[in-house]
């Protein structure tokens, strides 16, 4: 292992060699980490620079030269051009709606669940356990088939149940950890003080989990943002596309123009990137807790 | 106490919302799979039964296996992956200042939709234009192979990028299982007279393991089932040269409106994942035992 050689020079006698070495391994390893962060940052680079090039440019100019001038008009024209905007607006509304529920639905399964006393209890956590190992496309036919026969299928709540049913077992599992940590004794003193259940999770436990809702929501905006395969079965007119389908149809018509293909592609990862700049904390501790499962 | 909060009704109230919708998307239709697995269908007219006809036929189906196939290396090659993540890992938990920043921005492509990444790619790997081929030529080969439209060639272009979107993720889990070994193990081997060298490898890996099974898991399930980025970059192509087990199953179902083939492979695609997934997690789980002990 290459961390080998940086905790051996560590640990090595204090002599100026041994210190040069120490500084020379460290020197390796700063390297090989920034060598692997250009390349996971590069083709953005390259992207965002031809989003503001038109072909002549992309063409004749290096591939990592900046524009002359910028052209935004690039952005502008597909903005308006194409159905970027109402794919875009789709996408936001899609995406908060079905994260909200999603959330508050896990929140109410995992409070009975660890917290009230039924038969049953364990099944169903089962159940939604097993789901998550359970794969998308496998159940995508008779989705397709169902949707199509109850009048869903073009119709954003094909998608929103869809997001809400895949995101719940993991959102579940996040939450699980957090309240089997929370104390009990707060909810003991509200019941000797005759509080009833629904008054109790709404005032005094969910708002004691913000902090792990918060994570949760996370996950699942980013999911359901990026969500390609069901939108692309369900949904076939243009006013309730999202970005990632209405991009990749837009593409299709627009295959020639690297300027405006790339304009499209960076503001469909925009809102991504820049939550990520404000929450990056928040988004690398809400992977971290849902990588878990398995 | 016990008496409020065995209020059957509000438990219903609480769980059957999310009961149903778990029922009604995830476990019905994985049942119905199966089922429309058994009958010739379009998806309009009547299905008519014709029992294990479409799970005969997959057997004998060439263009299936070379699917199953492709699904199996890219299973192998992001298993393999795994060993650069972890090395990379390894180095980013070395007490190395900077390390949070690194881990986050390896992680950026792995935020971004897999349409973005696969048009991306897709610039990246054309044939005059692409950096790819634009770097090739300007060091001196004139005739850069076409990643995307050559037979043998296109499988490991498509894996370069599903290891670019994934290696932060991975490299994340690997350095939060890393940083949760106690310190003091890694002073008392050093005092020890273990070198770093034998820390990482009888200390730090084995301390690491149950966290590599799941990443284990997770890589070959997530490979079996992987669809999004061939289906943008490729679609299975050329000559179904890319196309993967999810792939096939979609062009079967929603291209030629085979549902009832589609659901066979749709339903083999479960089987197989749950099968998987449980063999390597008793695999993983008597090396474990081992390696503790």
């Amino acid at each position: 292992m290459i961390s080998g050689t940086a905790g051996q020079l560590q640990s090595g006698p204090a002599s100026s060699g041994a210190a040069l070495g120490r500084k020379i391994g460290y020197g390796l390893l700063y390297i090989i980490l920034i060598l692997v962060a250009v390349l996971q940052i590069l083709p953005l680079v390259w992207l965002l620079f031809f989003s503001l090039k038109n072909n002549q440019e992309v063409f004749n100019l290096p591939p990592f030269s900046l524009p002359m001038d910028p052209k935004w008009a690039n952005y502008s024209k597909v903005w308006n051009a194409g159905n970027i905007n109402v794919y875009f607006l789709n996408s936001v509304w899609v995406t908060v709606l079905a994260t909200a529920l999603t959330v508050l639905l896990a929140s109410l399964v995992t409070y009975a669940v660890t917290r009230m006393k039924w038969k049953g209890s364990s099944f169903v956590l089962g159940l939604f356990m097993v789901a998550m190992m359970i794969p998308v496309h496998s159940t995508l036919i008779p989705l397709f088939s169902v949707y199509n026969k109850i009048g869903l299928t073009d119709h954003p709540l094909s998608l929103i149940f869809s997001y809400v049913a895949f995101n719940m077992p993991i959102t579940i599992m996040i939450l699980l950890g957090f309240y089997y940590a929370l104390p009990r004794e707060v909810e003991e003193a509200a019941v000797i003080d005759g509080c009833s259940v629904n008054r109790m999770f709404a005032q005094i436990v969910f708002p004691m989990t913000s902090s792990v809702l918060a994570t949760t929501a996370i996950i699942n905006m980013i999911y359901n943002w990026n969500e390609f395969i069901f939108v692309n079965t369900f949904i076939s007119s243009d006013i309730y596309k999202t970005l990632t389908v209405g991009v990749q149809n837009f593409i299709g018509q627009y295959t020639t123009d690297w300027g405006a293909i790339g304009a499209t592609l960076m503001i469909s990862i925009l809102p991504i990137l820049i939550t990520f700049l404000f929450l990056s904390d928040k988004i690398v501790e809400g992977i971290a807790a849902g990588s878990v499962k398995g | 106490m016990d008496k409020v909060l065995s209020n059957k009704k509000i438990i219903a109230l609480y769980v059957l919302p999310s009961l149903l919708l778990i029922l009604g998307v995830v476990y019905i239709p994985i049942i119905l799979t199966g089922y429309y697995g058994l009958n010739k269908w379009n998806g309009i007219s009547a299905m008519s039964y014709i029992g294990f006809e479409n799970y005969l036929a997959l057997a004998k189906d060439s263009a299936f296996w070379s699917s199953a196939w492709h699904s199996l290396l890219l299973a192998l090659f992001s298993t393999l992956s795994l060993v650069i993540y972890l090395a990379v890992a390894m180095v980013l938990a070395t007490r190395i200042k900077g390390a949070n920043l690194f881990r986050k921005i390896y992680l950026i492509p792995m935020l971004l939709s897999s349409v973005a990444i696969a048009q991306l790619w897709l610039k990246i790997y054309h044939p005059t234009n692409g950096i790819v081929n634009s770097f090739l030529q300007s060091i001196g080969i004139a005739n850069p192979p076409a990643w995307l439209a050559d037979t043998s060639l296109v499988l490991p272009a498509l894996f370069i990028p599903i290891l670019w979107q994934y290696a932060g993720f991975y490299i994340l889990i690997y350095y939060a299982a890393l940083k949760n070994i106690p310190a003091s193990l890694e002073e008392a081997a050093k005092i020890d007279g273990a070198n770093a060298l034998q820390i990482a490898w009888k200390i730090k890996l084995p301390l690491a393991m149950e966290v590599i099974k799941v990443t284990i898991v997770l890589a070959v399930v997530g490979s079996l089932k992987y669809f999004d980025l061939i289906y943008v970059m490729t679609d299975g192509g050329p000559n179904g040269a890319s196309e993967v087990m999810a792939s096939y199953m979609y062009r079967v179902a929603f291209r030629a409106h085979d549902f009832g083939y589609g659901s066979a492979i749709g339903f083999f695609l479960l089987v197989i994942c749950l099968i998987i997934t449980w063999i390597i997690r008793k695999l993983t789980a008597t090396k474990d035992t081992i390696q503790y002990s």
